[in-house]
């Protein structure tokens, strides 16, 4: 607070005992106004994260029985889609054949996939570069140089288990919080 | 000419208003149902803290569960509560687990889209459902109720004069038809309440001694039914209440703290303005002497 | 911009040096808000309420900006998006509840800061235009509020709306077209409320901008003060910074703890609880009232009931828009040379009667249209009117008024009954002329 500095370079001018209060008076109100006004700003800035009903958001139950040998399906989860694919034994082979330490972003296939599930792949659909959704999960899409998924905006290309091998994307494909209530039950998130 | 214009239009409008004012007024007919009205008690809620100023006080949770209660066996039934999700019975001191079990358990489910063939159907509500409607529309509502749809009741406890008082008073408030009420104004088809702005509410009277169980033992009198209910109602559209209160008072605290000091600061840039005062005008050089406006005599004007 | 012995701004800094000659924004606000205004030094505290107003305004901008990310303006969800706010936004019921209650208390602060305007003549020259300047604020924040409470589409938000664009009616011939191009419809609906949302959005920055030709306007004379003097010299003023920012500090607190009485205990206080209810264009509420802001100005539309050559639909309109275009020509309709009214025997009793008259009109406006209201509302309208328009004009033209001081120094020294000017001699503050 303008006063309180004015008053204040005032004050060290002055000698007397009264002086001391009013140095005290005008840094204590400045103090105020300041701590004050930066707590009021607090409501302001936090409106803008995300409300309570926002957070609260549901999960999402899929049912992947209907998901055939080879096909993928997306799910609007959290306002993402969730990539969910039945892979082939071709794309099994694949993935588990890759060398692990070769990768950018290191993790094997049992890693990416749960165990009695192995065949479900689930993750999140958006491309760790700039957040596009990358091709590949829907019949007819193309798959990219590493038969996984390939996304359009910049180029990145992904393996069968969904891990980034090629372009500029940093990080395999997220893996959502997932479990399997039955056989072919899976509630995300 | 501006004043003699307005001189004119101040006469105009003053002889226009002087015809209305001397105007006769038409006999208003008296309403001889007027002398029935009753008006809600008042009641000490917990919200409105000691001596009802309302500075402290917050909700009492068991009184909320008892209420929500309520709700859920009696009202539930034709009204909804839409703009409450369930998940916001945590306030009420349900824990996630309860309130799950509730969504769940709730008698009417929640509209879905069946995933394989794209036809509208239903779920069982989540934590994060908000309580689904009871009728699908107005129109149903109305058909359903004697045609008066009932309302919405997430936000009836600020919507209507006197708040939880009126609400805790209406369900209440049922009484026989006076001897001495007029006879061509008894209007059979709704229910009398003295309560109610026409007297006559279609709602039948819904409460009776025991009607529901408390978990907590409390003896489930038609008054205490009443209390609590529209305590979970006051809950249901003012759910912040506390976090408010709370607040208000750390801010009216702190402003306090800070409008003494500004008061003191205040008295202390003008003490030399005050002073120099006493010495009358010409003492103004001696402020300046302190460097807060450096001026000399002869810049007067 | 300010007088002679005012104290020029000097960067303390090489880098206050550079900016200044390149963009002077801080030689601006130093001469506006800072040490080289210079104000006179007896304004008491009803001079804090400018300062309040602008705080007033900013606190509307700020929380309606981030209202604004919040609400949808469409008429399925509004009312839904509005209790959004309230129940699962990250303090929304505060930022809610501060623009609800701070449209009250913007309305608090400036009707008063109005009446100091009257009580003290600050609308007489040489401040006309600030006064001016000051009522179209005053105009464009009613169209603002009345748009903004059509927002969250409650009960009363519908029937507002309907009541007030239905005034246009009462214009003969076009009236009922202008209603349709208003409502961009046949009634209130989502093309309505999609204007209002965007009118409500852009007025309050018309209303900054009109804030900023006052506070020009207003620093070329320098400010009114009690007695209503000019200022002579410099033993009249102090400088704005630090005397007036420590004293509207002060004032600030204080207003900002009444505020927070409101907001924090009393939220709804101010409101009506039939906004609670989601609008329903089949069901008008048995009792229909503006905000209370708006009560006079109500009570003088509802105060003619009777035909009169013109329907008296139309007078009410013509006279409630006249109850506030009048107010600009006031400066001409006042004759009297003194300003303050602490030396205005007469004037100060019919402005006494003036503020009941307010009051009345102000508690007629929100009460049932119906008797004894009605036949007392226009009796105070026709006070109202008589008080501008015939009364002032003839009472500021006879009155004789007490000895003003020769100056607000000798005013300040207790100087009040000793050697006045001339009764009633013009007191231009030409002693004082403003340096350029």
């Amino acid at each position: 607070m303008a006063t309180a500095d004015d008053a204040v370079n005032q004050a060290v001018t002055d000698k007397d005992d009264g002086v001391r209060r009013r140095d005290f008076i005008y840094i204590a109100t400045g103090a105020f106004a300041g701590v004050g006004a930066v707590a009021a700003i607090w409501p302001f800035v936090d409106q803008m994260n995300p409300s309570a009903d926002v957070l609260a958001l549901a999960s999402v139950e899929v049912d992947v029985a209907p998901i055939a040998v080879g096909q993928g399906i997306k799910v609007s989860w959290r306002g993402k889609p969730v990539f969910i694919r039945h892979l082939t034994e071709r794309e099994i082979a694949e993935a588990q054949a890759v060398d692990v330490a070769s990768l950018r972003d290191p993790a094997t296939f049992d890693e990416r996939t749960q165990e009695g599930h192995r065949q479900y792949l689930i993750q999140i659909g958006v491309c760790t570069h700039l957040g596009c959704i990358p091709m590949g999960v829907a019949d007819g899409e193309p798959k990219g140089d590493y038969d996984g998924y390939f996304c359009p905006c910049h180029g990145s290309h992904y393996d069968s288990a969904g891990r980034i091998r090629k372009g500029p994307a940093p990080k395999n494909l997220v893996l959502p919080d997932y479990e399997f209530t039955s056989k072919t039950n899976v509630r995300i998130g | 000419m501006v004043r003699l214009i307005g001189f004119a239009a101040g006469i105009v409008f003053v002889f226009v208003l002087a015809l209305a004012a001397l105007a006769p007024r038409e006999a208003s007919v008296p309403d001889p149902t007027e002398e029935f009205h009753e008006h809600p008690e008042d009641i000490h809620w917990s919200w409105e803290g000691p001596m009802g100023l309302g500075v402290f006080g917050g909700f009492d949770k068991a009184q909320l569960q008892r209420g929500f209660k309520v709700y859920r066996e009696v009202c539930s039934s034709c009204h909804s509560l839409k703009r409450v999700a369930f998940r916001n019975l945590e306030d009420l001191g349900f824990n996630e687990a309860e309130v799950k079990v509730i969504a769940e358990e709730w008698p009417i489910e929640v509209p879905a889209v069946n995933p394989d063939t794209g036809e509208a159907t239903t779920q069982p509500a989540t934590a994060s459902d908000r309580f689904p409607l009871v009728y699908p529309n107005e129109v149903a509502a109305r058909a359903a109720n004697n045609n008066a749809a009932p309302p919405d009741m997430s936000l009836l406890a600020k919507s209507r004069e006197g708040g939880a008082d009126y609400i805790h008073a209406l369900i209440t408030g049922y009484e026989p038809v006076p001897a001495e009420f007029p006879q061509d104004r008894v209007q059979e088809s709704l229910h009398y309440n003295p309560q109610f702005h026409s007297l006559w509410i279609a709602m039948p009277p819904q409460l009776s001694d025991g009607l529901v169980t408390y978990d907590d033992g409390t003896e489930a009198t038609v008054d205490q039914m009443g209390r609590d209910v529209a305590a979970f109602l006051y809950w249901a559209a003012e759910p912040k209440l506390e976090q408010r209160k709370a607040m208000g008072l750390g801010v009216i605290i702190f402003l306090i703290g800070f409008s003494v000091f500004a008061y003191l600061a205040y008295r202390k840039v003008w003490a030399d303005v005050k002073s120099a005062n006493v010495g009358g005008p010409g003492t103004r050089s001696q402020v300046d002497d302190k460097g807060l406006h450096a001026r000399g005599p002869g810049e007067r004007g | 911009m300010s007088f002679g012995w005012a104290k020029p701004y000097e960067p303390k800094t090489d880098l206050g040096r550079w900016f200044d000659e390149r963009l002077p924004v801080p030689r601006m606000v130093w001469n506006s808000l800072g040490g080289g205004y210079e104000v006179p030094k007896n304004i008491n505290y009803f001079w804090n309420f400018g300062v309040l107003a602008g705080v007033a305004l900013v606190i509307q901008i700020a929380t309606g900006v981030v209202l604004a990310m919040h609400y949808a303006a469409n008429t399925d969800i509004a009312f839904q998006s509005v209790e959004h706010i309230m129940r699962d936004i990250n303090y929304g019921w505060l930022l809610r509840y501060m623009h609800a209650n701070g449209a009250s208390f913007f309305f608090i602060v400036v009707y008063i800061h109005i009446w100091r305007g009257l009580w003290y003549g600050s609308y007489k020259a040489p401040r006309e235009l600030v006064w001016m300047l000051g009522l179209v604020i005053f105009l464009l924040m009613m169209a603002t509020a009345f748009m903004g409470y059509v927002l969250p589409w409650g009960q009363m938000s519908f029937w507002g709306a309907t009541v007030i664009t239905n005034l246009f009616s009462a214009i003969p011939v076009v009236g009922d077209t202008i209603v349709t191009f208003l409502l961009g419809g046949f009634a209130v609906d989502n093309a309505t409320l999609n204007r209002f949302f965007s009118l409500h959005f852009l007025l309050p920055f018309v209303i900054a901008g009109v804030v900023m030709l006052k506070i020009w306007a207003l620093h070329i004379p320098g400010s009114n003060n009690p007695t209503g003097v000019e200022v002579k010299g410099p033993a009249d003023t102090v400088p704005f910074h630090p005397y007036f920012t420590a004293k509207d500090g002060f004032g600030l607190g204080i207003y900002l703890i009444v505020f927070s009485i409101f907001l924090f205990f009393l939220p709804n206080y101010l409101g009506h609880p039939d906004n609670y209810i989601e609008a329903n264009a089949l069901s008008t509420p048995a009792h229909i009232v503006p905000e209370w802001y708006f009560w006079p100005f109500y009570a003088i539309l509802r105060a003619f009931t009777v035909d009169f050559i013109l329907p008296a639909k139309l007078w009410g309109v013509l006279a409630m828009f006249s109850a506030i275009i009048l107010l600009f020509f006031l400066p001409w309709l006042d004759k009297s040379a003194v300003k303050s009214m602490k030396y205005r025997p007469q004037m100060k009793l019919w402005m006494y009667v003036l503020l009941v008259d307010l009051a009345i009109l102000s508690y007629c406006g929100g009460a049932p249209a119906e008797e004894p209201f009605v036949r007392i509302s226009q009796i105070a309208a026709i006070y109202y009117f008589a008080h501008f328009l015939i009364i002032l004009p003839i009472v500021s033209a006879r009155e004789t008024p007490l000895p003003l001081p020769n100056s607000i120094a000798e005013a300040v020294l207790k100087g009040k009954e000793s050697t006045g000017a001339p009764a009633g001699a013009p007191d231009t503050g030409a002693a004082a002329q403003p340096a350029e």
